[in-house]
């Protein structure tokens, strides 16, 4: 067995590791957040008096004491730090109670009391986009946060070649991150007029422009350092910066450090959830039974405030087909203001959603053709350079889709297993289902926005190496990630590279630790700023030796001419001539993702510079007595490009398919009325050790050419196609369909249970096509 | 009045005052005990999870007055002396059972109760042990293959 390695393992199994909410400091106080018992209403007052005399408080503060802007956001700016004139959702912070100790602020916290109008609550996207709805923002003049298409072909002549046609209505829910650890923030002004923020967020630059913005402060006069944060997947962003900003703006006012710890109720209550989708999409096959078209409208409920809501919709209307090859494509998305807790984002992105929609209409519409569900796959499957539905064609990468479904079927057994399958067999006491998805992802931003990061390197006089990118660990592993690369690169021994947690101010803003960008983006940095020490090494070395090397190779501590394999000297002798020879070993690496492009009108451009391929399959069985499911096995196949460190890698694979359990089967932030119903992990559900099975990762490796580290991303594409793949399985077991996420079969045993002689499945084909045209097509709106 | 708790092997004497302190939140802030984290204050995420008398307890869900007597031990007080790991601890770092490291206290003195009872646990005895403490990283996979490893390495060193 090869054993893991992390740089932060020893803090973190000892306890050691200081997160945000362990930070003590002499001085410290401590806020908390008062809301209102309002999902939409007029806020006409707030009362701080009695708050203000109950023992211990330093300050009671509103909208009213923010120096700078109220409102902020990444794209549209309607987000107030403090929710001044009106409350939008029932997760809106009306004020915030300063007191020398947590407990005295949580006591004064209840006697805020505030005078409100309601107003009509609209907590249905379709509602709100009714011409006379109520506005949730008056001054954007509409309740529409965006609309993005995509427009291919032509697809009523898709339609017309179509032999066979389906339609269906999906949906999917709001689902909380839930991340161990709530938002907490520790807020300083420091002695020279620096705003420090220690904070559990996932994003050190998107929280100093929210910090910034509402104290009116130049970015330059705040400088934000992540501490070790416990899981963030995503959540961690717009309510963990609103977080900090909240204990920036009472530290400021107070002249004093704030601890902001957020309870898992206020959590639950405040941060944003995954969008939930109604899709609304028909899709039609030839005889052959190629795609001919698909059409889609998609609506997203992306609550009170923007979010992210464009970024994560978008990414929806890119992979709006799943990984196939469709000629003709009509695709529509919206996202809506409502009263509901907003959406923003979350692991996956835009394409959970889409991939439980699409990867279960695939096999319903092969089954309409007569194909099984690997040859539907096969036959209309992403390959080399296909074009994909927005026009890009996949070439510059190796388009690994059918090596990873392969694999996987192979792992697992598929085509034998699948004979077992029940179908809901009325005369079985159990019932055995086995099913798969497939996915390819989009990497990084794409055409969201800029994308590059940076690396910096400073070698010590001993030969030691202090590393620190623009890439923030959120407990993925993204610091071991990159000392390992640093360590590859540089031939040196891992244990000499130290990672300094980079501040806002120590290096530029290389954007978020979002999109599974960290190791592709934050990696490329790190591989250019060692090409830049090797460079330098090698002038010092051609001074020094008077030797004249074609290209030196870095390997174990030593450096050698790679074409004559003669040792030339140690990685530190090099380093000790540098230092004494006026030449830092200090470089600052760059990497800027290559050329995208989107045309908004058209929906058409290359979208992402490379993509990741991944297939998962389950089997389970039901319990067709309670409906209870119980999960065998799973095995997951991603093509990675580069697998730099495999033991955090598969803890990706398996983190991410557990996530996408909870999502098929029973996750759900359920609420009444724009009030939130799920208020901690006892009404809360996510999947515990016994909900789960063995799970089997399989790390398929075809290096990148356009990332310099030849990795890509494999955060999200781990969780994007579990749901789906449980679908189906499902369907298999039951003989039912569940286009409605989370499914949650009827524990009575109502299933409609099919004659025992239609049980089987389409025989297997090996994708390609029929021989001969097979008759009796039915064609069907 | 006062009556004595021991943690991690030191004697606290424990005033009439201070009874009703809820264990977590004492160990947090009065002993700066930080290993011993808060997930959800309701006894449901088992990220406060200490051993109590070598049983897994919910810090959140008790009072000084229900440890009184009694011997506690931390995350901290797991690690030996010399300042090496415990074959639990180490075998988490060898398995790569942490990611955010969030559950991982409360995890590893689970993990390390269960072995005290059953030396030799099934993948199946591991996982409903390990029920009542929440990961959203891992999957609990590696955390599993981390409990494997150490019951496999315990066992061999007491041969």
């Amino acid at each position: 067995m090869k054993y893991a390695w992390r740089n932060d393992a020893f803090a973190k199994v000892t306890g050691r590791a200081r997160y945000a909410d362990d930070i003590k400091m002499p001085g410290l106080c401590h806020a908390v957040p008062v809301y209102a018992d309002a999902v939409h209403a007029r806020l006409l007052r707030i009362d701080p008096e009695a708050a203000g005399k109950s023992p211990g408080v330093l300050g009671v503060f509103t909208a009213a004491d923010i120096p700078g802007t109220v409102k902020f956001g990444q794209i549209i700016r309607d987000c107030p730090t403090l929710a001044g004139d009106k409350i939008r959702c029932h997760g809106d912070v009306i004020a915030l109670v300063v007191a020398e100790t947590r407990a005295q602020a949580m006591v004064a916290g209840d006697l805020v009391k505030c005078e409100i109008e309601d107003l009509p609550a609209l907590t249905d996207p379709e509602q709100a986009l009714a011409p006379d709805a109520i506005l949730i923002h008056a001054e954007l003049g509409t309740n529409l946060v965006n609309e993005h298409s995509v427009r291919r072909g032509d697809v009523s002549a898709g339609e017309t070649a179509s032999e066979y046609i389906i339609a269906a209505e999906v949906t999917t829910s709001r689902i909380e991150h839930s991340y161990l650890e709530p938002e907490a923030a520790v807020a300083l002004v420091r002695p020279d007029g620096v705003v420090e923020i220690h904070g559990s967020m996932q994003h050190p630059f998107s929280t100093r422009r929210f910090v910034a913005s509402t104290l009116g402060l130049p970015l330059a006069q705040v400088e934000v350092t992540g501490t070790p944060m416990g899981g963030g997947f995503g959540g961690k962003d717009d309510t963990a910066a609103l977080v900090c900003a909240r204990a920036a703006l009472c530290a400021w006012l107070l002249k004093r450090p704030v601890k902001i710890t957020y309870t898992r109720e206020w959590s639950m209550r405040e941060s944003y959830k995954r969008h939930p989708y109604r899709m609304r999409y028909r899709m039609g096959l030839d005889a052959e039974g190629r795609i001919r078209f698909v059409y889609v409208d998609m609506l997203a409920d992306g609550g009170a405030y923007c979010s992210v809501s464009p970024w994560v919709t978008w990414r929806s209307t890119v992979q709006c087909c799943g990984a196939y090859e469709v000629p003709n494509v009509h695709c529509d998305v919206r996202a809506v203001y409502t009263n509901n807790v907003f959406c923003g984002a979350m692991r996956g992105f835009g394409s959970p959603q889409v991939n439980f929609a699409i990867e279960q209409l695939i096999e319903i519409a092969g089954q309409k053709a007569g194909l099984d569900e690997i040859t539907i796959r096969r036959r209309n499957m992403l390959q080399q350079d296909s074009v994909t539905v927005t026009g890009q064609q996949l070439s510059g990468h190796t388009v690994s889709l059918r090596q990873v479904m392969d694999r996987v079927l192979a792992e697992i057994d598929y085509v034998n297993k699948r004979q077992n399958c029940s179908f809901g067999d009325p005369e079985a006491e159990e019932w055995y289902g086995i099913g798969f998805a497939i996915s390819y992802r989009g990497m990084s931003l794409g055409a969201e926005g800029t994308d590059f990061n940076s690396a910096i390197i400073s070698i010590q006089p001993d030969g030691s190496v202090i590393l620190e990118t623009g890439i923030h660990e959120n407990g993925q592993g993204s610091e071991s990630a990159m000392i390992l690369l640093a360590a590859e690169h540089l031939g040196i021994d891992k244990n000499r590279i130290v990672y300094r947690r980079s501040s806002t101010s120590t290096i530029p803003d290389g954007g978020t630790t979002v999109a599974s960008r960290g190791t592709l983006m934050g990696g490329g940095a790190v591989v250019d700023a060692c090409h830049i020490i090797q460079d330098k090494i090698g002038a010092i070395i051609r001074r020094k030796l008077a030797v004249d090397p074609a290209h030196l190779l870095f390997r174990e501590g030593f450096i050698y001419d790679e074409a004559s394999a003669r040792r030339l000297c140690s990685f530190n002798e090099a380093i000790g001539w540098c230092y004494q020879m006026q030449e830092y070993p200090y470089a600052f690496g760059v990497f800027k993702a290559p050329q995208v492009s989107w045309d908004e009108h058209t929906g058409q451009g290359n979208a992402y510079f490379t993509w990741v391929y991944g297939c998962q399959a389950v089997e389970l069985k039901v319990v067709p007595k309670t409906g209870q499911v119980v999960l065998l096995n799973m095995v997951a196949a991603h093509d990675i490009g580069n697998a730099v460190n495999p033991a955090m890698l598969s803890g990706q694979f398996y983190g991410g398919m557990a996530m996408g359990t909870g999502y098929a089967l029973f996750e759900e932030f359920r609420h009444q009325d724009g009030k939130g119903i799920s208020s901690n992990f006892h009404n809360y559900r996510i999947p515990r050790a016994t909900d789960l099975p063995p799970m089997t990762a399989i790390i398929v490796e075809n290096p990148d050419p356009l990332s310099p580290s030849g990795a890509k991303g494999i955060g999200e594409p781990t969780n994007e196609l579990m749901a789906p793949a449980i679908a189906n399985a499902l369907y298999r077991a039951t003989g039912k369909r569940y286009l409605k996420q989370p499914i949650q079969p009827d524990r009575r045993g109502a299933f409609p249970q099919r004659p025992k002689e239609n049980l089987s499945t389409p025989e297997l084909g090996d994708g390609s096509l029929p021989e001969s045209d097979s008759t009796d097509r039915i064609k069907e709106d | 009045m006062a009556e004595t708790v021991t943690i991690n092997r030191h004697n606290y004497q424990i005033t009439d005052a201070i009874m009703e302190r809820q264990l977590l939140d004492w160990l947090r802030e009065d002993l700066d005990l930080t290993g011993t984290k808060n997930g959800c204050n309701i006894g449901v995420c088992g990220a406060c999870t200490i051993l109590v008398d070598g049983a897994p307890r919910r810090a959140c869900k008790l009072l000084l007055k229900d440890v009184t007597g009694k011997d506690v031990i931390t995350i901290e007080g797991l690690t030996p002396a010399d300042g090496s790991l415990h074959p639990v601890q180490q075998a988490f770092v060898d398995a790569g059972a942490i990611q955010c490291g969030f559950c991982t206290p409360g995890m590893v003195l689970t993990a390390y109760a269960l072995l005290k009872k059953c030396p030799q646990p099934t993948p199946a005895d591991i996982r409903q042990a390990i029920k009542g403490n929440l990961c959203r990283c891992t999957g609990y996979q590696q955390i599993i293959d981390a409990v494997m490893l150490a019951a496999d390495r315990m066992t061999k060193q007491k041969r």
